[in-house]
């Protein structure tokens, strides 16, 4: 019923194709990177301030925290186990979650224009309120811990991803909604065949912004006291032993996570909605 | 004139009394009385905006009348008639651009209870005989705008209707494809001896590929005149332009598009009239 059943559709999903476009892409944004990098090695070595240590040292260092392992596990380490793999596993469950009741809920309320029109003002409400100041509220509603903290994601990401597919599933073109009746398709074949389609394009600008959503809400409430494992709690015990390399550390593995994840959200999409580039060329 | 609606033929379509007004008080329709037998090709041809598309629509089941009856084969018109296919104007934005050419074609066909086979065959077998066999794997964008609007008849006709129902299906292609896709429209009922109504504001078009002549009033729609088209069957865009008979047709056809009265010595449509 998901994205997953219309991609079924696309041509044979070749693993290899992807993995290429995905190391070539990186290839491509490498330059820059690099020059920023060697920027900031010069700067900090420079200015030797304690606070902001030099690449070569976060980068060893982060070896040491999550990849000095066998490569048997693909040299991730126990530390990678600890802090990592909680911390991933609960923005995975957390983003599934959210894609899942989004896009339902998303594309019941955008084909029910009385349910829309009653309760878009509650949702951009809703949306308009910071994710982070939900959170105490789940602490107090619920024990600390991994439900609190998968709950306080999914509230925060849920809403790009539910507004943006109720306004895809709305804008169906009203000529294909007119096909679909004459050729007498029933209703979930129009969701299927139709509404889902129309609203891919939508429906991924929304997943884009609940990810990086997620991984600021993950880190958020990994702040929290009465955390034990995640990135969070790795960022907050290193403030509290003034370990500052350990710091950056996180911080950096935090923004490649992200440019990895979109990265890879950016290559689906493309895959999945080939069609939707290919029509807007022949159109235009 | 081998047709058979010169013969006692079966009513296919009965319409009586049709009303339409929209929500916005528009009157789109009124009082519109029209009979189709069983088999025949009908063009219906009126200026834009006089209510054709309106008059299709109610007759897809798409839109419900305001008043008035509308009878498929004998069974009144309550939603969409299962064996009714509608051919659009608008063939980029009625193709679905994530299918595949077969796949689109195909899609309806998921109602009728076949299998993927069939249906795959089914697909393959109405794209052949439109005269796009090696175009199933393509997606309807990488077609030009012609070979779309043969991928919607193609969808059409797989579906296999009793009644197919074209609203100006080739007022958006360039004038030889039109002439291409007014054959095929000719070759399609005679092979398939299906019901046609087409739906055009082109009055050579209505002319050329009908059996009869509905002309509709300015709006609200009423039926204004009923020509039968006593041209030969086989025809040809060429030789059949150039008959006489075809000339002094369409220049009738023309006056009554334009309003003109109809001349009371001109037989009624007696071809036609069930
Ligand atoms: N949804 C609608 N609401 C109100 N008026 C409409 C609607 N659709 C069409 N009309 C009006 O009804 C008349 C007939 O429209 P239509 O059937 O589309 O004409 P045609 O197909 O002959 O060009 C036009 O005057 C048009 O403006
Ligand atoms: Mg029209």
């Amino acid at each position: 019923m998901t994205a997953a059943a219309v991609t079924t559709r696309r041509p044979a999903w070749r693993p290899g194709a992807l993995a290429w476009r995905l190391v070539r892409g990186l290839a491509h944004r490498l330059l820059p990177l690099a020059v920023l990098i060697a920027a900031w090695e010069v700067a900090t070595r420079v200015a030797e301030s304690p606070f902001f240590p030099p690449p070569s040292d976060i980068v060893p260092r982060m070896r040491d925290m999550w990849f000095a392992g066998p490569a048997s596990h693909l040299f991730f380490s126990g530390g990678a186990r600890d802090s990592m793999a909680p911390s991933l596993a609960r923005m995975t469950v957390a983003l599934v979650l959210s894609a899942v009741v989004g896009i339902v809920l998303g594309l019941a309320l955008g084909r029910s224009e009385r349910a829309l029109a009653y309760l878009e003002p509650v949702l951009q409400f809703a949306r308009v309120i910071p994710p982070p100041t939900l959170v105490p509220v789940f602490v107090a509603l619920m024990h600390l811990g991994t439900q609190m903290q998968i709950t306080s994601i999914v509230f925060g990401a849920v809403w790009p991803i539910l507004l943006n597919t109720a306004d895809g599933a709305r804008s169906v073109d009203a000529t294909q909604m007119q096909t679909a009746e004459a050729f007498r398709l029933s209703g979930p074949q129009r969701i299927r065949y139709l509404i889902i389609p129309s609203a891919l394009p939508k429906i991924f600008a929304g997943l884009r912004l609940a990810l990086s959503l997620s991984l600021i809400l993950m880190v958020f409430s990994e702040l929290l006291p009465g955390t034990a494992d995640g990135l969070g709690f790795e960022l907050t015990n290193a403030q509290s032993q003034s370990d500052m390399l350990t710091i950056w550390a996180v911080i950096v593995l935090l923004g490649v996570l992200g440019y990895l994840f979109n990265t890879i959200l950016l290559a689906v999409e493309r895959r999945v909605l080939s069609w939707h580039r290919g029509a807007r060329k022949a159109n235009s | 004139m081998e047709r058979p609606q010169t013969e006692k033929a079966k009513e296919m379509l009965q319409i009586t009394g049709l009303t339409h007004s929209y929500a916005d008080g528009h009157r789109a329709i009124d009082g519109l009385d029209l009979t189709v037998p069983d088999g025949q090709l009908l063009s219906i041809v009126g200026p834009s905006g006089c209510g054709k598309s309106t008059l299709l629509r109610c007759i897809a089941g798409l839109l419900r009348p305001t008043s008035g009856t509308l009878t498929l084969n004998g069974a009144p018109i309550n939603g969409v008639p299962d064996d009714l296919a509608v051919v659009f104007q608008d063939y980029s934005r009625s193709l679905f651009p994530w299918l595949t050419v077969r796949d689109n074609v195909a899609l309806p066909l998921r109602r009728r209870g076949m299998s993927r086979k069939e249906r795959r065959a089914a697909a393959q077998e109405a794209l052949a005989s439109v005269g796009l066999p090696d175009a199933g794997r393509k997606y309807p964008w990488q077609l030009s705008g012609g070979m779309q609007q043969r991928v919607s008849i193609a969808r059409a006709l797989a579906y296999r209707p009793s009644l197919l129902l074209m609203d100006e299906p080739f007022g958006s292609v360039d004038a030889q494809t039109r002439e291409d896709l007014e054959d095929l429209v000719l070759q399609v009922h005679r092979t398939q001896k299906i019901t046609i109504l087409l739906v055009t504001h082109d009055i050579d078009e209505s002319v050329y590929v009908g059996d009869r002549v509905v002309v509709l009033n300015r709006s609200p729609a009423r039926v204004h005149a009923d020509l039968p088209v006593g041209l030969p069957s086989g025809r040809d865009q060429i030789e059949t332009r150039g008959l006489p008979q075809f000339v002094q047709l369409r220049a009738e056809v023309g006056r009554l598009v334009r309003g003109g009265a109809k001349v009371p010595g001109a037989a009624p449509a007696s071809g036609g009239r069930g």
